[in-house]
């Protein structure tokens, strides 16, 4: 166990190292002028000039890519000569438009994506795995067809047209919930847990929709593939109660690919619920990625995915130890 | 899905061609085509293709005929968008403001009541605040989602296939190196990138200038959607490929002095089609929701050119969809309706192309 552990973790960082240099070099090298971009609108060739210079760009490419990675050592100097300004470690460079440390734009926005992430994944998965169970326990009846075809439509319904659809209904007609432009970061704040609750419904049930309809179809179908194996036979012919088998046999190993998809999609939803977070103005790190795109800040843009890929990229492996301990037969291999 | 009966997949070597009674009740008349053979193992070899039997199981599922139906309505209703907005009498660009059609007073810019709902000279109504056909630019919004998922569909599907098969077939040092570009591919927050690098590429293929109308935000979507879509089926394929190869009827070829192309081509890549086509059929409604997020945010599609995600966000935009619900309704229905249509495809396709999957 110690040794996959060891092994996966140093595959992981060689992989951080390839796509933190990938990330760098898109956008570096890519097509878009970085000095235009951090120079703004009214530019002249002379600004331009001295933005790359600002900006370390007049070095050969690999010099600031090493520059960029000792900021995550220690802490660095950026600017124009004369005028730097300390970026304080772990540093990610300065955002072109309020010459923030990137690391702080992040921490402020991160709080906020972890409130939306959080109730959703808690949502969809009592929803997607309590109803996906139940259609592989009634298989074939009318629950079952009523709830495939349930997930069959919510797969299908993209979140742009959810999250309106719930405002217009919700919040303009009924009035029954806030618009979550004054989004509270956590339920231990000032406002208290209430209001956080209040605030976040409608992100969590637009994210919801969407990722129960998945959840339901992987656990129905793996738990029929689960119903049909031998050892459930065995358990069934030693008379157990239906009840125990289902629970202690079945969900142990029908459930272990829901664990794989759980891991996946947090990682995936910590690097920002960008549309969800840009439809109800919740200024956590997706919608901030949304901003630094239209305005080309390159470096919180390229911040913010690299570190949505390092979230990914653990989650991949955190599934990969929690899968060699719930199922045996992964660790051999 | 809704499928009340049991598929035939269920059972992958169940004789595909006796007629049931859901095949006898859909419109086809299967007898003419499909005459009752005693069993499909007694046919002669290659008298069924894989796409033939496919095609047969999905004539026998009442969801798979009324989902191709509604898609072969949508294509349909792209391909005519010029010949249905002739029709109407109306184009996607043309506004009609002023206090004729618009509200001046209460909310500026709302249309109408006889303008805002379907009507005889316009038949979805009119855009809140620039005044535009809704039908007319539905059409023609639809001829430009449809076309960027399909060819950034067709992107994928090429560079997931060819990288695939190539990493499958040659093992060794290439198939190392293509699993860790693969391995670095899946890593990649794909949205965020693809938000970001949008622009970027925007900018680079056409300089700043956005000429209105033109076609470069659909070429850069087709162009990252496409690239950023490949790796999971090069994954597949790769697998697939890897047991392909060390089969008998590969062996045979090789025996027979077969050149490594014609092995690749006649031998490998028709056996993994199967595969290929499912995951194509999937990645149709993951891309047109793709485009629709991406211009939803204002990164794709940009007004005045019409796509379904371009019309959402104008829904948005300025928060019409509060005042005008009805603004929201059409190209947030088309959507939902196409990806559902979509992914029931997809289904049905899978079911009858892979007996092994895992639906019950």
């Amino acid at each position: 166990m110690t040794g996959f552990l060891l092994r996966r973790s140093a595959a992981m960082i060689a992989l951080l190292l390839v796509i933190s240099f990938v990330t760098f070099s898109l956008f570096q090298l890519g097509p878009a002028d970085p000095a235009a971009a951090a120079c703004g609108q009214e530019c002249t060739p002379a600004r331009v000039a001295e933005a790359r210079v600002a900006l370390g760009m007049d070095k050969p490419f690999l010099t600031q890519y090493a520059d960029y990675m000792s900021g995550l050592l220690h802490g660095r100097m950026i600017g124009a000569p004369g005028t730097e300004t300390l970026c304080e470690w772990p540093c990610l460079g300065k955002s072109f438009q309020t010459n923030e440390d990137v690391t702080a734009v992040l921490e402020r926005a991160l709080p906020y994506t972890l409130s939306v992430a959080g109730g959703a994944i808690v949502l969809w998965t009592v929803v997607g795995v309590g109803l996906g169970l139940l259609a592989a326990l009634r298989k074939g009846r009318f629950t079952d067809k009523l709830i495939v075809g349930a997930a069959s439509v919510g797969v299908s319904l993209p979140i742009p047209v959810t999250g309106l659809l719930l405002l217009l209904v919700f919040v303009s007609t009924l009035d029954v919930l806030p618009f979550t432009t004054n989004a509270i970061s956590s339920p231990f704040g000032a406002a208290g847990p209430g209001a956080w609750f209040l605030n976040y419904l409608l992100p969590w049930v637009a994210l919801a929709v969407l990722f129960s309809a998945q959840y339901i179809r992987v656990t129905r179908s793996s738990m029929l593939e689960t119903f049909g194996e031998d050892f459930m036979r065995t358990a069934r012919s030693k008379g157990l109660a239906r009840r125990g088998i289902v629970l202690r046999h079945g969900a142990r190993a029908g459930l272990t690919p829901i664990v794989t998809m759980l891991g996946l999609d947090i990682g995936l939803l910590l690097g920002g619920a960008v549309l969800t977070e840009q439809i109800f103005s919740v200024p956590g790190v997706g919608f901030t990625a949304v901003h630094a795109a239209q305005s080309g800040d390159l470096p919180v843009i390229m911040a913010i995915t690299m570190v949505a890929a390092f979230f990914i990229i653990v989650s991949n492996v955190v599934v990969d130890a929690v899968y060699a301990v719930i199922d045996p037969r992964v660790r051999a291999a | 899905m809704l499928d009340p009966h049991v598929p035939p997949s269920r059972t992958p070597r169940a004789d595909p061609s006796v007629p049931t009674a859901e095949q006898v009740a859909t419109l086809s008349p299967p007898s003419a085509t499909t005459p009752p053979a005693p069993s499909s193992a007694a046919e002669p070899a290659g008298a069924r293709t894989l796409l033939g039997t496919a095609w047969l199981r999905i004539r026998r599922s009442r969801v798979a005929v009324g989902s191709l139906v509604v898609v072969a309505l949508i294509v349909l209703f792209a391909i005519l968008a010029p010949v249905l907005s002739a029709i109407e009498g109306q184009d996607p660009y043309t506004s009609l403001t002023g206090p004729d059609y618009l509200d001046g007073v209460d909310t500026p810019g709302l249309p109408l009541s006889y303008y805002r709902y379907p009507s005889t000279d316009h038949w979805l109504g009119l855009e809140p605040g620039l005044g535009r056909d809704i039908f007319a630019r539905m059409a023609y919004g639809a001829r430009i989602s449809l076309v960027i998922a399909l060819l950034s569909t067709m992107v994928s599907v090429f560079l997931g296939t060819v990288i695939g098969a190539a990493a499958g077939y040659f093992g060794g040092k290439v198939d190392m190196v293509i699993s860790r570009v693969m391995d670095l591919f899946l890593a990649f927050p794909h949205l965020l990138l693809v938000l970001s690098l949008t622009p970027i590429l925007q900018s680079r293929l056409g300089g700043t200038a956005l000429d209105s109308g033109s076609l470069l935000p659909v070429a850069s979507l087709v162009i990252i959607l496409g690239f950023f879509g490949w790796a999971y089926l090069a994954r597949v394929v790769r697998g697939q490929v890897l047991s392909l190869r060390e089969q008998e009827f590969v062996e045979a070829a090789r025996a027979y002095g077969a050149s490594r192309r014609s092995i690749i081509f006649r031998q490998i890549i028709p056996n993994v089609m199967g595969v290929v086509l499912v995951y194509a059929t999937m990645l149709i409604p993951t891309n047109i929701t793709a485009e629709a997020a991406l211009s939803f945010l204002g990164v794709g599609v940009k007004d005045p050119t019409p796509s379904w995600g371009q019309i959402l966000n104008a829904a948005q935009a300025g928060n019409w969809y509060l005042s005008d619900p009805w603004f929201l309704a059409v190209p947030a229905g088309a959507l939902v309706i196409t990806v559902l249509a979509f992914n029931l495809l997809g289904d049905a396709v899978r079911d009858a192309l892979d007996p092994k999957s895992s639906r019950h």
